[in-house]
């Protein structure tokens, strides 16, 4: 009877380790056929028939990204906005967070009815782009700096976190003559750490991910951050693979180095996936908080 | 005794206002603090919101907002007749159903898999593995699912190798496939991500009920059944009526990187029909009435999921 239970859960954990490989694969598989292709030979390509193992390896591909200037203009205004972006955003949304802490002050129950008003309604695409066309923020880098500045949800979190800094620290950098800013910067934001790297980390994925605000703000290519060079790539080889259907090796050299520049692309993210994987389990927290 | 108490209601909201500027003239540094965050949402939360005003007018490029003239309901009644805009409310719909059957139920079942394997290495690299599909963009996903689905692409390599189809096709270029194409690399994306909120909350469980339930004699499943969803019942009603208040949101990025000429007419969502008729076409006041027609159904639809779910859970989630 006993062995009989434990055999049964015997039983569930292989079916359930199994089931987990086979999931881990589906992700994983796809991700490794990618880079594998971005370092095959353009005949390997166009015959695809590997999955890790293209008949003859080659770094074509990425001498023809990395000797494509416009490519690394892209590279240089993703770092660009990604830094700009994350810092301003974190100290713009750390400053209104701390001020809104303060329980005393004046006029916050107003403040914050406006700040949960914009989590749950905003004036949708073209609005937006109106604004943004009547602001002459059309075709300018701050397109992808000023409107990202701040966040109620990532304030919330922010003031959340700045509670929990003890007033008795607070009180006494006052009596040694430390005016708001002062004790904001090195009290509050010190002692925050955590919840601003959270923050920062998050913000940092989103601006480098982001092709939304290229895509309906710009369209000087000078400006043109890497996932929008990436999505123009996409699309020229999609038109060209669609069209010459007899000039292969046109469109399976654009395919190499579409492929390379995906890889080039997502390198950064890799990069700091560590780092966001130890941040994001508690910052999900944060957010559920105030839930 | 009484004259001093008369005076002082009577001079109650004077006073309270004078309170109220010396406050806020004492909190000077803090409220200057608070200022620019204030000026932010008007300029770029509010003023969009008063934007939306032009879905009644007649807007134009050479228009201001305020100088276009009203038309009323004029747009909507051109939008409910616009076979084009009920074409895209079809595949939003179509494309979010899927996404509910699949991307709804998925997270779920993997984090409940994820949970019940013993703590070690091999748990973390499996975490580890399902959250990566996340953090990249939509369009380098895109990129690489124009790349597996191509006729030379892993998929159709798999699918010969299994002997399961004689030629390869390029499955973009297949319309019929894309609402499947669309939810299912959403699910590949999201479910990983979709676990960290399950399995936060399922760390909260006290262990003891497990325990108690083996001394009964519950195998593993009946242990799931019995104490794992059960409690999970909240964060899961939580999750539904989200997903369901945002049946009619479409996935703008991934659209525009998987639309083709082919598979357009299943592919086209209201979002990239909203982009494409302000943006491409410039008629900004249509394009406006479609958002905000869809903004007003989605807040029904959230109103009508936290009733039903309340009904069935005894208490409302939100």
């Amino acid at each position: 009877m006993k062995t009989k239970k434990l055999t049964g859960d015997r039983m569930f954990d292989i079916v359930n380790t199994v089931l987990i490989l086979i999931i881990a694969i589906i992700i994983l598989v796809p991700l490794l056929n990618v880079v594998a292709s971005s370092f095959a030979e353009s005949r390997a390509l166009a015959e695809g028939n590997f999955i890790f193992f293209p008949e003859k390896w080659s770094l074509d591909n990425y001498r023809a990204v990395f000797k494509d200037t416009s490519i690394w203009k892209a590279f240089g205004i993703s770092v660009a906005k990604t830094l700009i972006g994350v810092v301003t955003h974190v100290f713009f949304c750390a400053m209104v967070a701390y001020a809104l802490s303060k329980r005393n002050l004046r006029g916050r129950k107003l403040y914050t009815v406006m700040g949960v008003i914009t989590m749950f309604f905003s004036g949708g695409m073209i609005p937006t782009y109106l604004l943004m066309k009547q602001l002459g923020l059309l075709n300018s880098f701050w397109v992808y700096i000023l409107p990202q500045l701040f966040s109620y949800y990532d304030v919330v979190i922010l003031m959340n976190f700045f509670r929990q800094v003890p007033s008795s620290l607070e009180e006494a950098a006052k009596i040694d003559g430390a005016g708001v800013w002062r004790t904001f910067l090195t009290i509050a934001m010190p002692l925050s750490k955590p919840a601003l790297a959270t923050i920062a980390l998050f913000n940092g994925v989103f601006q480098w991910n982001d092709f939304m605000t290229a895509k309906l703000y710009m369209t000087d290519k000078n400006l043109y951050p890497v996932q929008m060079k990436l999505y123009e790539i996409i699309v020229q080889q999609q038109a060209q693979s669609m069209n010459s259907i007899g000039n292969v090796a046109l469109s399976t050299t654009s395919k190499g180095i579409q492929l390379a520049t995906i890889v080039v692309t997502t390198v950064p993210i890799i990069i700091i996936y560590p780092l966001l994987q130890k941040h994001f389990v508690s910052g999900m927290m944060l957010g559920a908080v105030k839930e | 005794m009484k004259k001093t108490e008369q005076k002082r209601t009577g001079n109650s909201i004077g006073e309270k206002a004078k309170l109220f500027a010396k406050d806020f003239r004492r909190q000077l540094p803090l409220q200057m603090m608070v200022l620019p965050g204030i000026i932010f949402m008007i300029i770029f939360c509010y003023m969009p919101i008063y934007g939306l005003s032009i879905a009644f007018k007649s807007y134009t490029v050479i228009d201001t907002i305020d100088s276009a003239d009203w038309v009323g309901w004029y747009n909507f009644k051109i939008v409910l007749g616009d076979k084009f805009f009920w074409q895209s409310v079809v595949n939003t719909l179509g494309i979010s159903f899927l996404k509910l059957l699949i991307g709804f139920t998925t997270p779920i079942l993997l984090s409940i898999m994820i949970y019940e394997l013993r703590d070690g290495p091999f748990k973390r690299v499996i975490q580890t593995i399902s959250y990566l599909p996340h953090f990249l963009s939509w369009i380098v996903l895109g990129g690489m699912l124009i790349n597996w689905l191509s006729t030379t692409g892993l998929l159709n390599q798999i699918l010969m190798g299994l002997g399961l189809v004689e030629n390869p096709t390029n499955f973009l270029l297949d319309s019929g496939k894309y609402w499947w194409i669309a939810s299912l690399s959403d699910t590949w994306k999201e479910a990983g991500w979709g676990t960290v909120l399950y399995l936060a909350t399922m760390a909260g469980i006290d262990p003891t009920y497990y325990e108690a339930a083996r001394i009964d004699g519950a195998g593993r499943l009946k242990q799931i059944t019995s104490i794992t969803l059960p409690l999970m019942r909240t964060i899961i009603s939580l999750n539904f009526i989200l997903t369901v208040s945002g049946l009619l949101k479409s996935n703008l990025d991934q659209t525009l990187v998987l639309m083709n000429s082919q598979n357009q007419a299943r592919a086209e969502v209201i979002d990239s029909y909203v982009y494409r008729m302000g943006l491409t076409q410039g008629d900004f006041s249509y394009a406006t009435a479609v958002g905000l027609g869809v903004s007003v159904v989605s807040v029904i639809l959230l109103v009508t999921a936290n009733k039903i779910t309340g009904k069935i859970n005894e208490e409302s989630v939100l």
